[in-house]
Formats: structure tokens, C-alpha cells, sequence
């Protein structure tokens, strides 16, 4: 693999970071391949403007494999899209992406592609509305080998093929003459990953890559993309919203909830130790193994309206351990342990919880009690 | 078992009474040998090249049985068929073989009032709530439909049977006037709830009840259901693939492979002590929530066969770590291999046939 990126990765943003640089213990120290810095995406809509993302934060290390995790509406797919600055007018995406670098939210438009779909590849959740249906495969695999490796002829087959090998397509000489209706839908996604294999990216977004998969095929797609991050050395932002997946796949973890991040750890970390009452009371809403039948214990209420969000803390209107400060200003993402940051008030009290099956008497025990 | 001929002109008073919480023994449903395949479209020139004419096998000669106050868990991946059991059960699609009863009805024959009144005690509930309701019509019209049409109240006391829905399924009252849409996802799953409780059924299908939903809504919904089972003596269908649900909540739970059913037992046993390579794969693919316990190998390689070239022999044998000569020859028969615990699998057989003579039966 080359290592087209190395050129302007001297510039880091070191002035922007006035946040802590949140370093994985795995990877200690090393320059992040990129820094996300106060993202803010507003969507105008007829009923008021729709604040999607709010000021997001984030590093990401090279060869790290971070989740970011959340309901729907919480803003976590609208921030992988603004990475690479999809979305358009009248969408409105503020602050800084610093990629090798530079920012690429002010990079100008023949820059940004050659790291849109060649440094920074992008995979969907429904690989059928994303490939092409009337070229086959291969044409697609050879579009970018073209347009990002100057690939051509029969250099750039034999590259195709390798790459649906790679992905674990059986007999993929013969398979790059196939449309993408001849796949099946884990095919399919391997199709979509061989494709953006194709530039060897140094970051692969992933938005739900596994959601419309069964729980084989979903293993098996999760596998391969730990294998070729570990071949191909690349970075994955896996965006998610089932927390297994998150487990199985990822070495960090951003939690987002109503357009911000409220909580990033090691996947370890949050797993064993939640610090934030959404993270808490997500982890706890899923069925326990001992208590068959038993009631679970849900979050109350529904997600925020995000045109008009409480003052305070998004989550206070939903949340157990809500206190008269949670409701003042919002309380910013810090540091409560080292890797470990916490946009909760309560940080200290949930981490004497010390698990994530909390008693249940501390949450709420039936969803009727709830204002839904 | 005796009068499953269609029995002309049924009243609804024929149907079987209905069992109070205190007798919740015995079978609500028994399915034999339900078969259900889908005729493929075929396209012109192959019809005129005079090909024959393919169909897909949805389901193979599914037997189970559903006892009443149970919840019932059909889990597989996508294309296995449980969608369509659950749809065959609710009469939506017609069988093309095989017996369903229910309290000695055969349900296949029913029609008229006798199926109208089928259809008021087993009902569906649909996994997207949002296309199964009428956007022109508000919650209380949708309830008040189902009410009128199955003459379930007379007319005056319409309105406040749809109160005491509304307070059942833990929605406000004022929701009677507002329309599918302007209600969020869990709340909509709340209303689908509700229309199929206006009949008072005894038995609910839920196919993909919460599949749409987020986690902690999930929980909501999933609470209501656990309540109303409980309060209303209801038997549940749980159609669902999200392995952790369906084990917090069924009683027993149906593994189905590629139309057919390849391990039945008590929940316990099939997550504690899965007999079938299948059961075992897909549990294992099932993401854990411990970080800790990755694995680098896939659970099952594989993709799922297409159901128009079902393998011969054992359907999951191109996909089974330990398939030998056996499973291509001969497809494994559904038997009991501990009490109450069913699979279909040669590996089993051949460990027990020394010891027990083929006695036991294919039927469940």
C-alpha cells in the first residue's frame, strides 16, 4: 500500500486543540489522521431551523476503528456526512475537518476530490441505492482505479479482481461482469467495500454498514472490515446504532445524543464503566440474560425535538439522575478519567456505579410511567 | 382433531371458547405440514422455450405447536420463511398443503363469518406500523372501524371502548383525533398495538414488532407487550431476528432454515444448549455486549442458498462445518431428542440411534 497522504501531515491544527486530545491507549501519541473541530450542521426546515450537529469534537488515530454510536435523529450519520462535505445548500456545515493538515471543509472542490472517495472512502448502510444498477462491478471497481490509482487496462482487471478477493467474493474474475442485482445483499456490500478499497483510503466511513444484514452475514462483513483495517492499515469511523456491533467492531466509542457527543471511551471503557446517564440508561434498556420476561428498563419519553431543544443538557428531559443544574447550560464533553470524556454533571455518581447493570431501582421500571 | 372438514355456515359462537387466565394449558394452534411456495415470475422467452415453471419453497412441511398463554419465538434470517408462517397463520397468504387448527377448526377451510371470527381472535400486528395504518384517518376513526366492523361494541359505547384502548396501549386520550403521522415511531407501534386489542383477540402475531424501533423505545414497547400478555391472557407469535428479544421474551422458540424448521425447544435450551450446527452459528453471530469476547472467525460462512435450489439433503449443509456424506443423501427429520427439545440434524441421530429405536415420531 502507498502512503499518498504523508505529504501534509506535518500542519496539525495544534492551536485549535484547546480540548483534550483524546488518545486511545493502543496507539499513544501519534499525530490523529483527523481532528474534528467544533462541527455544527443546521438544516433549514419550514418549521425552524434544525440544529443536526452541535458542535462535535473529535480525533481519530491512525488504525483506530471508532464507533459512533446513537438513536436515529441523534446527528451521527449528518456528522459522518459532513466530514466529506455531502451535504448542500441550504444545508449549512460549520467548523473544521482537518485531514493531512488541511481543513477540508474550505478545500476547494477539485482538491476535495481526490480525497473524497481516494484518501477517504465511504461505505453505505443499503449498498443497492449505492451502486450504480446499470454498470457491472467491475466497471465500478475500474472507475475508481482510474480515476484515484491511473489504473487502466489490464493492470487495473487484475487489481479489480484481487480487490473482490479480497473482499471474500468467490470466483471474482467472473464476478466483475456482473450487475449489482446479481448480488446478493452481503455480496452486494462487499461489492461496495471492494470499491472503496479501490484508492486504498487511509479512512473508510462507514455509515450502518451492517443494518440491513442478517446476524451471519453481519458477522462475517464485521470481520473482514477488522481484517483489512489490520492489512491495509487504514482508520474506520463505524456509525452505528446497535451497541454489539459497536462492541464486536470498534476500539473507541462516541456516543451522540440530540446533535452532540455526550460521552467517548475505549470500547473497554464504556462497556465497563459508563460515565454518562444516556449511555447508562441505553446499555440498560436492553434485555438482561437473568431476567427472562422481566420487565426491561427503557429510556422514558422520545428523542428531543431538534428545533427546539431544552436549555441545559438534551438529555435532562429524559434522564434519572436530572438535577436542578442540569437544566442551566449545557455541560461540555470533558475529560473524567484519561481517554475517558463525559458530557454528564453526574460523571462522578455513575462511576461509582461501576457497571453497566445498574439496580434497577435506580431507573425507571415500566415504560407506562413514562411521558410517550 | 376429528371435524377439520369445512363445516358449512359456521357462527362465531362455534368458534372455541375462549380460555380464561386460569386454564392456560393445552394447544391454541397446531400446524402440520404447512407448505407454501410462491410462483416465480418467469419471463417471456422461457416460457416460450417451454421451461417449467419454478416456484420458491417458503415453507416445507412446518409442524408446531402453539399453547395457549405461551410466547412463541420463530427466529431466522431474512428469507427463511418466518414472515411467511406468521402471514400463512393470519390466512393473508393460502397454504397449498397442510392442516392449521385451532380448538379443533380447520383454520385453512374457514370462511365466511366462521373466518371473520378467526380473524377476531388471532391477530397481526405488522413491524412498520406507519404503512399498516390509513394516513387519512385519525386513531380514533382506525379503532373505531375495527370496532363497528366486528361489531365488537354497539354504537354508543364505541367511543369509550377507544378511551380504554387508548389507556391500555399508554397512549393520551386526546390521541383519538390526530393522525398516523403526527405520532413518533414507538407511539405508532402503540396504535398497531391498539387497532389489534379493539377485537379482543387470544392470540397476537407480531412480526417484527420493534425491529423499527431505537433501543430505549424498544424497551417501551416491548414492556407494554410483556403487561398486556400478562392482564389479557394473550398468546403471542414473536416473528422477530434480533436474537436478544426474542430470548428475554419467548417461552419456546422455532428456529427456521430455508422454509423449514430445524430446532424447537424451551428458550433455556436452545441459548444454553443449542443442538442444531444452524442454531449454534446463528448464536454465535449474534454480536455479544462484552467487548471482551471477540472472536476472529465468522460464525457461519456462508450466505443463505437461493430457495429456488434448495440443496439437496440437509438444506444447511453447504454452509455446516461438520456436513459429512450423509446430509447430501438424506434430509434429517425433525425429532425429539430431549424432552420438549426438537431438531433435525444427522449428527444427533447417529450419536442416539444405538440406544433408542426410532420411536419417536416427526409430528410435534
Amino acid at each position: 500500500m502507498t502512503s499518498n497522504v504523508s505529504a501534509g501531515r506535518t500542519g496539525n491544527p495544534t492551536s485549535r486543540v484547546e480540548e483534550n486530545v483524546q488518545n486511545s491507549s493502543a496507539t499513544p501519541q501519534t499525530a490523529p489522521l483527523l481532528s474534528v473541530r467544533d462541527l455544527k450542521v443546521q438544516i433549514p426546515t419550514p418549521g425552524g431551523t434544525l440544529e443536526a450537529v452541535r458542535g462535535v469534537n473529535f480525533d481519530l488515530n491512525p488504525g483506530e476503528v471508532l464507533g459512533l454510536v446513537g438513536e436515529s435523529g441523534s446527528g451521527k450519520s449528518v456528522t459522518l456526512r459532513a466530514l466529506l462535505k455531502l451535504h448542500r445548500a441550504p444545508i449549512r456545515v460549520s467548523g473544521e475537518v482537518y485531514y493531512g493538515g488541511e481543513n477540508l471543509l474550505t478545500l476547494p472542490e477539485n482538491r476535495l476530490r481526490s480525497v473524497r472517495g481516494g484518501q477517504i472512502s465511504m461505505i453505505f448502510q443499503e449498498p443497492m441505492t449505492a451502486l450504480n444498477p446499470v454498470l457491472t462491478v467491475g466497471q465500478q471497481i475500474l472507475e475508481n482505479l482510474l480515476e484515484h490509482k491511473h489504473l487502466r487496462g489490464k493492470a487495473a482487471l487484475e487489481r479489480a479482481s484481487e480487490l473482490l478477493d479480497l473482499t471474500g467474493i468467490p470466483s471474482p474474475r467472473a464476478r466483475l461482469n456482473d450487475y449489482p442485482h446479481q448480488f446478493s445483499g452481503g455480496m452486494r456490500q462487499r461489492a461496495m467495500i471492494a470499491i472503496a478499497l479501490a484508492s486504498e483510503p487511509k479512512l473508510l466511513l462507514a455509515d450502518e454498514p451492517t443494518t440491513a444484514l442478517d446476524v451471519t452475514i453481519q458477522d462475517q462483513i464485521l470481520r473482514l472490515l477488522l481484517r483489512l483495517r489490520d492489512t491495509l492499515s487504514m482508520s474506520v469511523i463505524l456509525v452505528t446504532h446497535d451497541l454489539g456491533v459497536v462492541a464486536q467492531a470498534c476500539d473507541r466509542v462516541a456516543v451522540m445524543y440530540g446533535g452532540r457527543l455526550m460521552e467517548t471511551a475505549g470500547v473497554n471503557a464504556l462497556f465497563g464503566g459508563p460515565r454518562h446517564a444516556y449511555t447508562v440508561g441505553l446499555l440498560s434498556s436492553l434485555p438482561d440474560v437473568g431476567a427472562h420476561r422481566q420487565p426491561l428498563r427503557p429510556i422514558p419519553g422520545g428523542p428531543p425535538d431538534l428545533r427546539n431543544l431544552p436549555a441545559g443538557c438534551a438529555f435532562a428531559p429524559r434522564c434519572t439522575y436530572v438535577t436542578g443544574a442540569c437544566l442551566g447550560v449545557e455541560p461540555p464533553l470533558q475529560s473524567v478519567e484519561p481517554g475517558h470524556d463525559s458530557a454528564c454533571i453526574h460523571h462522578d455518581q455513575l462511576g461509582q456505579l461501576n457497571s453497566s447493570h445498574l439496580p434497577s431501582s435506580t431507573l425507571p421500571s415500566s415504560a407506562l410511567e413514562g411521558p410517550l | 382433531m376429528t371435524d377439520l372438514s369445512p363445516t358449512p355456515a359456521l357462527e362465531k359462537n362455534t368458534l372455541p371458547a375462549r380460555a380464561t387466565p386460569d386454564e392456560l394449558t393445552g394447544e391454541l394452534l397446531e400446524v402440520r405440514g404447512l407448505t407454501k411456495t410462491f410462483a416465480v415470475r418467469e419471463s417471456w422467452l422461457s416460457r416460450l422455450q417451454g421451461k417449467p415453471h419454478r416456484r420458491v419453497q417458503a415453507l416445507t412441511d412446518v409442524s408446531l405447536t402453539v399453547k395457549r398463554g405461551e410466547t412463541l419465538g420463530i427466529v431466522g434470517e431474512s428469507g427463511c420463511g418466518k414472515s411467511t408462517l406468521a402471514r400463512t397463520l393470519v390466512r393473508l397468504y393460502t397454504a397449498d398443503s397442510g392442516e392449521v387448527s385451532y380448538g379443533g377448526l380447520n383454520v385453512l377451510e374457514l370462511k365466511g363469518a366462521a373466518l371473520r371470527g378467526y380473524h377476531r381472535r388471532v391477530q397481526m400486528i405488522f413491524q412498520d406500523p406507519f404503512s399498516s395504518l390509513n394516513p387519512r384517518m385519525t386513531v380514533g376513526q382506525v379503532l373505531g372501524e375495527a370496532l363497528s366492523v366486528h361489531r365488537m361494541r354497539p354504537k354508543g359505547d364505541i367511543p369509550a371502548r377507544i378511551d380504554e384502548l387508548l389507556s391500555l396501549v399508554g397512549l393520551p386520550l386526546e390521541a383519538a383525533g390526530r393522525l398516523p403521522h403526527e405520532f413518533s415511531g414507538g407511539q405508532r407501534q402503540r396504535i398497531g398495538i391498539a387497532r389489534a386489542l379493539a377485537l379482543e383477540p387470544e392470540c397476537l402475531i407480531a412480526d417484527e414488532l420493534v425491529s423499527a424501533l431505537d433501543v430505549s423505545v424498544q424497551a417501551q414497547v416491548v414492556n407494554l407487550l410483556l403487561e398486556l400478555q400478562e392482564r389479557l391472557a394473550l398468546t403471542v407469535l414473536f416473528v422477530a431476528h434480533d436474537l436478544r428479544l426474542v430470548r428475554h421474551l419467548s417461552h419456546r422458540v422455532a428456529v427456521m432454515y430455508l422454509g423449514r424448521i430445524v430446532e424447537l425447544a424451551e428458550t433455556g435450551a436452545i441459548f444454553e444448549s443449542p443442538k442444531h450446527p444452524y442454531t449454534q452459528g446463528l448464536l454465535a453471530a449474534a454480536p455479544s455486549l462484552d467487548p471482551r469476547r471477540r472472536t476472529d472467525a465468522p460464525a457461519v460462512s456462508g450466505e443463505l442458498p437461493s430457495p429456488l435450489n434448495v440443496p439437496s439433503g440437509c438444506a444447511f449443509r453447504t454452509r455446516c462445518p461438520h456436513a459429512f456424506e450423509r446430509c447430501t443423501l438424506e434430509r434429517p427429520r425433525l425429532l425429539e431428542h430431549a424432552e420438549g427439545h426438537w431438531a433435525a440434524c444427522h449428527l444427533l441421530d447417529s450419536a442416539e440411534e444405538q440406544f433408542t429405536a426410532s420411536g419417536t415420531g416427526t409430528a410435534l
